[in-house]
């Protein structure tokens, strides 16, 4: 029962791991809140199950979600940097488009994927001997790996760096010679390829896809993140890398444990929602109530022990 | 050489609050000067030197550099000739990254591609050019920015503007925010510099301080709203002291009212 549970909260976190990237590439470098993830994350769901429902090849589907999620960046680059719309319009407007254009995808609202092939049994057939419930998770772990170390060393590339300064300190990074508009566009187009991926791979996984499924995306994201980097403080992108991912198994488990016992303390499935964004908030607040407590007891405010002690000693 | 022709700039044009920043302003530099600028506030000197960065676009005139004309080039291809150093030490390096990524990024102005952005012989280099600032940021090149202190930062700003060796070295009041002792230490790492590129670099430097616009340099350019009113260079220049510059200030303004005055009735 509980070794189910950690294997589900791993092969979930795993796979939001992957949007997790994404979700780390805009919020924490280039310091751009992205809500184009909650499109972007159906937007490759409603194209890898299409393709994969019609009889295509899973792989193919998952390519193509792949450049669904990149274009769908692009656009939301553009209404920033081209019509220097705000960062939270742009990723509302292209979000909201996305909605219709999923739609469009998937002809209608929800397409199950029941005795389909899905890339995961493409994958079982070179590995006839391991149980689907380890490969899975194996997969995703391997998967996961590559991508955080491609992105590392993308990172450390004199384009990934130009990236990181443009979110660091704009103004600089264009007195320097970089195209600000490009590297936000390629933040962006990167860090959505990376959610339409995980969302092609989440309908696989879980069998279906639904034009709903992205909703509440964006924040699952920003509490993986948040949730991963105070838990590994260290602050290079190797660390940071690791660190989100992190964020993204302690954030599904917590979501597992609260969808399977949370009934006990009168939680309804619907309240979900609801929990994730108390997550982000708490994280959010941690080190703010954290200083304030420290400024507090600075003074010791209505602590007439310590006031006393603190006479004796003078 | 930097020609400077006709150049005009208006904020908030066609407003009640329109503002002529630059009014004509013209000015012809040679490869090898060093021009200090001095002027009130709102003379619009920092202005001239957005509109020669690229920061900012003219609504009249042109900019030449070497023949080519760059009136209207966007800020990040100029910046392949054009060294900067802001009045702020925070505005000139990246906080969360360490000495060696923005050492990095100040080197590589074009191009920016799948190359790694450092290796072993960048950082020996950053190291030996670090050494000569004397600050002891050689020490620990994967530090973060942000936990130097403005004097080092702007120490590293100054190196980040002429290490790729550019044309033009734009400096707006880079030493005003910093304590007298930093101050020094900035001016003599400026005055190295651009020893160390003598003949074949454009310096030009804001400043509010009338002694150091005329120690530095070689030539001294005074603004007043908008416009270049005096110039100053060579044998002529070495001959005058403060007080004749803060005289000629004040007789040129006045004298610019008088003709407002007869223009306005």
């Amino acid at each position: 029962m509980t070794i189910s549970l950690l294997l589900h909260a791993l092969e979930q976190g795993l796979i939001f791991g992957i949007m997790v990237l994404g979700v780390f590439i805009t919020y924490k470098i280039l310091d751009f809140p992205d809500l184009t993830v909650d499109g972007s994350f159906p937007l490759g769901a409603a194209v890898a199950t299409k393709i994969i429902f019609s009889g295509g090849n899973p792989l193919w589907g998952t390519f193509l979600a792949i450049i669904a999620g990149s274009l769908a960046g692009i656009i939301t680059g553009l209404l920033h940097t081209k019509l220097k719309l705000t960062n939270l319009l742009s990723g509302i407007l292209t979000m909201t488009l996305l909605y219709s254009v999923n739609l469009r995808i998937m002809g209608r609202p929800n397409i199950p994927l029941l005795g389909k092939e899905t890339l995961l049994e493409e994958i079982k057939i070179h590995f006839p001997n391991i149980s689907m419930n380890y490969l899975i998770p194996f997969f995703f772990l391997f998967l996961v790996i590559i991508l955080k170390f491609t992105l590392d060393l993308f990172f450390s590339t004199e384009i990934g760096l130009a990236i990181i300064a443009t979110g660091d300190n704009e103004q600089m990074i264009r007195s320097l010679g970089a195209n600000t508009d490009m590297t936000k566009i390629i933040g962006l187009c990167l860090s959505n390829a990376l959610v339409a991926l995980s969302g092609a791979f989440f309908s696989q996984y879980s069998g279906f896809a639904d034009v709903n499924m992205g909703l509440g995306t964006v924040v699952a994201g920003l509490a993986s993140v948040i949730i991963g980097i105070s838990i590994i403080r260290i602050p290079t992108i190797f660390w940071r890398t690791i660190a989100v991912v992190i964020g993204s198994l302690v954030y599904r488990l917590i979501m597992i444990i609260a969808l399977r016992y949370g009934y006990r303390l009168g939680f309804k499935p619907g309240d979900l929602k609801l929990i994730s964004v108390l997550l982000v908030i708490i994280a959010l607040s941690i080190p703010i109530i954290k200083h304030r407590i420290d400024f507090i007891t600075s003074f010791n405010l209505g602590r007439k022990d310590l006031q006393n002690n603190q006479k004796k000693e003078v | 050489m930097l020609v400077i022709k006709g150049l005009t700039k208006y904020f908030a044009k066609n407003t009640p609050h329109e503002v002529l920043a630059i009014n004509n302003f013209n000015l012809r530099v040679k490869k090898g000067d060093f021009i200090t600028i001095i002027g009130s506030n709102g003379a619009g000197k920092s202005t001239l030197l957005n509109l020669i960065a690229g920061a900012l676009q003219p609504d009249q005139g042109e900019i030449r550099l070497d023949g080519k004309i760059i009136t209207y080039q966007p800020e990040y291809q100029r910046a392949r000739w054009i060294g900067r150093v802001f009045q702020n030490p925070l505005l000139g390096t990246a906080p969360y990254m360490s000495i060696e990524e923005n050492l990095a990024l100040s080197l590589k102005r074009e191009r920016r591609g799948l190359r790694l952005g450092l290796n072993k012989y960048l950082r020996e280099y950053f190291r030996s050019k670090l050494s000569e600032l004397e600050l002891g940021l050689e020490k620990d090149l994967a530090k973060k920015v942000g936990l130097l202190s403005g004097g080092q930062r702007q120490a590293m700003t100054m190196m980040m503007a002429t290490m790729f060796k550019p044309k033009i070295l734009l400096l707006d009041e880079h030493t005003a925010a910093l304590d007298p002792e930093s101050s020094k230490k900035i001016l003599k790492i400026t005055e190295e510099l651009v020893e160390e590129r003598k003949g074949d670099l454009i310096t030009l430097m804001v400043t509010h301080n009338m002694k150091q616009a005329l120690e530095l340099g070689n030539r001294t350019v005074m603004m007043d709203r908008g416009c270049n009113i005096f110039d100053i260079q060579g044998e002529e220049r070495k001959k005058i002291d403060i007080n004749y510059l803060l005289k000629q200030f004040s007789k040129l303004r006045k004298q610019e009212y008088i003709e407002d005055r007869m223009v306005l009735g």
